[in-house]
């Protein structure tokens, strides 16, 4: 069986996520006074041949120059199997 | 979010390279210590680093914009007195446009840079008090076809356009103001460092002109719109500089738009500026905080005090110098008139936006910025605003090149060369690209993307606009002075073939590197080109943007000072399209078409299917395009033309395909041209200017054919509207007749560009 | 006079568009109605514009389906009056459970601004019943995320009860894959509800209610509504 990654791709922490901010507001509106905080970013099915290695350099390439915006986004590497 | 801010960078030493890092010279920083009568801090280094990067004081070419005619009748706000000046179209109505660039910022991040730019006009506009009616944009990037181009290349400049494109569409679209219209073309020169102009005209009645001013001593100070982060720091200075591979490590400083956010703030500011409480307002564009402070200050030759511990932020541990200097999109500065604080706070809670009491107008002629007790900065407003340095640099000799060898050039078969010309994405169907805008939204487009110009009618004024942006870039990069004057009569004379009256124009100024004598020559050269020939038009040039540094590589893009005409037309039945529009039908040539003008110098016939980038740009005699044009209109007000197309790029046989190639089955021709002694493809392809093909009804002909004539205007039969299935057939001199099937003309014109875009997406 | 009410969300973009396209028709009037507003008696027709509710983030609607004024919209639908769903407004009826089935990413995955045809599949219902079944409109589409979906158990039931108002087609009236601009299972471009009185459609036809814009095929529409109202007639009377 192929190894699988679940690659999440979220905005830079220091980049305005503008459906965040849209999501918080629309839930503190509807009197979830409890949400302090929305970032929204992607969740990445891949599953791959090769080892399951998240530091692998050709995964790594992958997410950096096309799962993910490097300018915009930050990505990290989840092991399924 | 109201985080402590982090005060320990703020006494950071400033040294010559601290200095030369913000791109100042030594000579500035003097200025800069004669002003303060001290060392600044590095925050005031910060701020006078961006107030006079080229982007904000236009230092380099202030001296040039000068020239250009600002004044008229009907100007209501001038050139460079606010956001955008402002016209009078009549019955108590304006319009505020403007133009701006986003260049760098999309070579850097297509998508978010294209958006971002689109998000900055449209402040330009609403700042003014105008409800924003549509946009147009006019977009440069490296080839997406050819054989001979490496397919890494290709693959970029595609991404790029799909990038850009997107940015517009998802901004635009999303805030519901149409973008009906521009222009795109695709040339080597802008390998790497693509063009993105957009344009934006807003609607809005004389009394409800919105001013940039902090007048009025305690007026309060709000702050409006999205939070601060650190997007974009620098931004103002870093589109002050040349392309390097070394720039994709600027990434960060691009910054994110909300087209949501900005909606609001659109919505907000109208419903605010329709109420009494307003004494000024201005966007933070480049340079945020920075720049709308003391800009506001000295238009009101007041001063103004901020306090940063107030202002609504992101992030935490940001310092002063990083909230000056944030290029953070969708905020406004707004000055309220004391006593008023409560109706500003209600309208802006109304949109859920973050609304912020910062600070107040004082009378001390200083920009003080405080992070609570401490003050941060102390600058007085009008030296920063308004003193920046002027430089008057060094200009290249001119040089005109030398006319074409006809005899060097193979000549090709029409029948091929015209499908194939008509195939180049240059002068393409643009389909694939503006059908991804909302081109209908604010239902007020008349004529969508794809005629010489597009037409909207404002509802609530009850007048018809029309606008059209224009630059033959190979003429501005062979003879800068002389494109740029093609540049206006052309977007002139695509208004008058829309039956619109030219009103004024916006310009975008799209050069090199200023310090090299040969880029700072075609700029000059082009500014007075565009001066010339907007006071033969009489025209006032109403605002506009200077977008510097544009180079990669191999040197700066060709000379691309984009122009947007915008005009007005008098009653709906005088709306006319560029579309041939029933068989039998008379079709003229209007304009000269004699021998010498039959050359195909700087053709796009040369440059596509020769690659040569050469010959003497054809000679525009301004008076006659002006003498043309008037009497075109009146011919549409009088009711006798059925269409009116402007021949340009790809030269008459291109304009004639473009005529037959409308809704529908679109519609064919039988044309008849003179040789003047000369080869078929100089006639065919020639780009001389001052050229129209109209098609009138048969009983009109020869009141068209008297008119003109008695008018001492050169007018010529060339032929008839055919059915469709008949095809586009011209006769040259006595040659045999080229017969060109209309469906096979349509698929060279409209296949081009989505067969290259979609592949890797439907 | 007939009294419409077309309801602002942050971020509607249609809003005004559908404001001066109803005030066109004699005998009309339409207002704006905030979302935070949570009545709507007085009005006789509820229109839920097109635009980007609260920026489309998220999903096309789904925030917007929890302002304060969607109470007051079930409850109009559920009393019979006419609720018109367009674009934006559409997927918002859909997120909010008042109508079937979901608006998903166009198939070419681009915006999309294009005049196309629609046919009419039945009369039977008010916002068709002045217009012949089988008659072909030219409406505007412009959308990102207008690909209907719904599964084949919905999609078998709205077949059932003629509950698929219109169907992108071309200029003939065919319903072909090449006329489908978006992706739309089996075409669908507006389907209306069992009550037969809460219409969502894909296309605009505010847009074309003026002939220098390039077409009055939405009147049509809005006219088969307006008319209906002036009878008097039960919206559940027009029913199969």
């Amino acid at each position: 069986m192929p190894s699988k990654f679940l690659i999440h791709i979220m905005p830079k922490e220091s980049v305005l996520d503008p459906q965040g901010v849209a999501v918080l507001q629309a839930l503190n509106h509807l009197g979830m006074k409890s949400a302090l905080s929305v970032r929204v970013g992607k969740a990445i099915e891949l599953e791959w041949d090769g080892p399951a290695d998240p530091a692998d350099p050709a995964l790594n390439q992958i997410c950096r120059d096309v799962l993910s915006n490097p300018v915009i986004e930050d990505y990290s590497i989840e092991v399924v199997r | 979010m109201n985080t402590p801010i982090d005060l320990s960078r703020q006494n950071l030493p400033v040294t010559p390279q601290t200095v030369a890092a913000h791109g100042l010279t030594p000579e500035e920083y003097e200025m800069i210590r004669r002003i303060l009568g001290r060392e600044p801090n590095i925050t005031e280094l910060g701020i006078f680093s961006v107030m006079w990067s080229e982007h904000c004081s236009y230092k380099n070419t202030r001296p040039e914009l000068k020239k250009f005619p600002t004044n008229g009748p009907a100007v209501l706000v001038k050139a460079g007195e606010e956001n955008a000046g402002v016209i009078d179209i009549g019955d108590g109505w304006a319009v505020a446009f403007k133009i701006e660039s986003h260049n760098h910022p999309s070579a850097i991040e297509p998508f978010q840079g294209a958006a971002t730019g689109v998000g900055g006009i449209l402040r330009d506009i609403f700042t003014m008090g105008a409800r924003p009616l549509f946009l147009l944009n006019s977009l440069r990037f490296g080839p997406i076809t050819g054989d001979n181009i490496d397919t890494a290349r290709l693959v970029r400049n595609r991404a790029l356009l799909r990038g850009v494109v997107a940015g517009i569409s998802h901004y635009g679209n999303c805030i519901g103001v149409p973008t009906i219209g521009g222009e795109i073309a695709f040339d080597d020169s802008y390998e790497g460092n693509p063009l993105v102009n957009v344009m934006c005209l807003g609607l809005l009645r004389h009394d409800q002109i919105a001013r940039g001013t902090a007048a009025g001593l305690g007026n309060p100070v709000f702050y409006v719109g999205a939070e601060t982060g650190r997007d974009g720091l620098a931004g103002a200075a870093f589109a002050s500089r040349d392309l390097t591979e070394e720039s994709k490590k600027d990434r960060p400083a691009v910054q994110v738009g909300d087209p949501f956010r900005e909606k609001l703030l659109l919505e907000a500011c109208l419903e605010l500026l329709a109420t009494d409480t307003v004494a000024g307002i201005q966007d933070m564009g480049a340079a945020g905080l920075t720049c709308s402070t003391c800009e506001t200050a000295s238009r009101g030759g007041s001063g103004i005090e901020i306090d940063l511990e107030k202002v609504p932020k992101r992030e935490p541990g940001m310092t002063p110098y990083e909230i000056m200097l944030s290029e953070s999109q969708e905020r406004m500065l707004i000055i309220a008139k004391k006593g008023r604080e409560e109706e500003v706070l209600r309208i802006f809670e109304k949109w859920d936006l973050p609304c912020a009491l910062i600070g107040f107008v004082t009378d001390d002629g200083i920009m003080r910025v405080r992070c609570g007790s401490v003050v941060v900065s102390e600058i007085p407003a009008r030296a920063l605003a308004d003193d920046a340095p002027v430089y008057y640099r060094e200009a290249a000799a001119i040089v005109t090149p030398p006319a074409l060898d006809i005899g060097s050039v193979p000549f090709l078969d029409p029948c091929l060369a015209l499908p194939e010309l008509l195939a180049q994405p240059t002068i393409a169907s643009k389909r694939w690209v503006w059908e991804q805008y909302d081109y209908m939204v604010g239902t007020g487009t008349v004529v969508p993307p794809g005629s010489d110009a597009a037409v909207f009618r404002a509802k609530e004024a009850n007048k018809i606009l029309a606008a059209t942006t224009d630059c033959n870039a190979l003429f501005c990069r062979l003879d800068p002075r002389e494109g740029a004057r093609h540049a206006v009569a052309e977007a002139c004379r695509n208004l008058s073939c829309s039956g619109a009256e030219p009103l004024g124009l916006t310009d975008n100024l799209n050069f090199g590197n200023p310090y090299r004598p040969e880029n700072f020559r075609d700029l000059r050269e082009a500014v007075v080109g565009i001066a010339e020939a907007c006071r033969e038009f009489n025209i006032p040039v109403t605002g506009g943007n200077v977008s510097l540094y544009n180079q990669n590589p191999a040197g700066a893009i060709d000379s691309t000072p984009t122009v947007c005409v915008v005009g007005l037309i008098e009653r709906n039945q005088d709306i006319t399209t560029q579309f041939f529009k029933i068989p039998g039908d008379v079709i003229f040539l209007l304009g000269p078409n004699s021998a010498e003008q039959s050359s195909l110098d700087a053709s796009h016939y040369l440059l596509t299917l020769h690659g040569r980038k050469e010959g003497l740009v054809p000679r525009l005699n301004l008076q006659l395009e002006v003498h043309l044009q008037t009497a075109l209109r009146n011919l549409i007000r009088a009711g006798l033309i059925a269409s009116a197309h402007d021949i340009s790029e790809g030269g008459i046989a291109v304009a004639l395909a473009e005529c037959c190639l409308g809704p529908g089955s679109g519609l064919g021709a039988e044309i008849a041209l003179d040789t003047h002694d000369r080869r078929t493809d100089e006639i065919l392809f020639n780009e001389a200017p001052s050229r129209v093909i109209l098609s009138t009804p048969r009983g009109s002909a020869q009141a068209v054919e008297n008119l003109l004539t008695w008018r001492g205007l050169p007018v010529r039969r060339i032929g008839r509207v055919l059915p469709s299935r008949e095809g586009l057939m011209i006769r040259v001199g006595t040659k045999s007749q080229i017969i060109f099937p209309i469906d096979a003309l349509r698929d060279a014109y409209e296949a081009a560009i989505p067969s290259v875009m979609k592949s890797c997406r439907d | 006079m007939i009294r419409c009410a077309v309801v602002q969300f942050p971020g509607s973009n249609c809003d005004r568009d559908c404001v001066a396209a109803l005030e066109s028709f004699d005998g009309v009037a339409a207002r704006l109605v905030w979302h935070k507003e949570t009545s709507l008696s007085g009005y006789d027709v509820i229109v839920l514009p097109g635009g980007f509710s609260y920026g489309d983030y998220l999903r096309c609607g789904a925030i917007a389906r929890f302002s304060p004024v969607m109470h007051a919209v079930r409850q109009a639908a559920h009393n019979g009056r006419p609720v018109l769903g367009i674009c934006n407004g559409f997927q918002i009826l859909c997120e909010a459970g008042l109508l079937p089935g979901a608006l998903v990413r166009n198939r070419s995955l681009n915006f999309i601004c294009r005049h196309i045809h629609l046919r009419v599949e039945t009369s039977a219902s008010l916002f068709t019943h002045g217009i012949s079944r089988g008659a072909v409109l030219q409406i505007p589409i412009a959308h990102g995320e207008g690909c209907y979906f719904a599964d084949a158990d919905t999609l078998a039931r709205l077949n059932e009860n003629q509950q698929i108002l219109f169907r992108y087609c071309d200029s003939s009236g065919a319903v072909t894959p090449d006329s489908n601009p978006n992706g739309s299972l089996e075409s669908v471009a507006g389907i209306c509800n069992e009550k037969r009185n809460v219409l969502g459609m894909m296309p605009h036809p505010e847009r074309v209610c003026d002939p220098l814009l390039g077409g009055t095929d939405g009147r049509r529409i809005f006219d088969s509504v307006f008319a209906s109202l002036a009878s008097g007639a039960d919206p559940s009377a027009t029913a199969l």
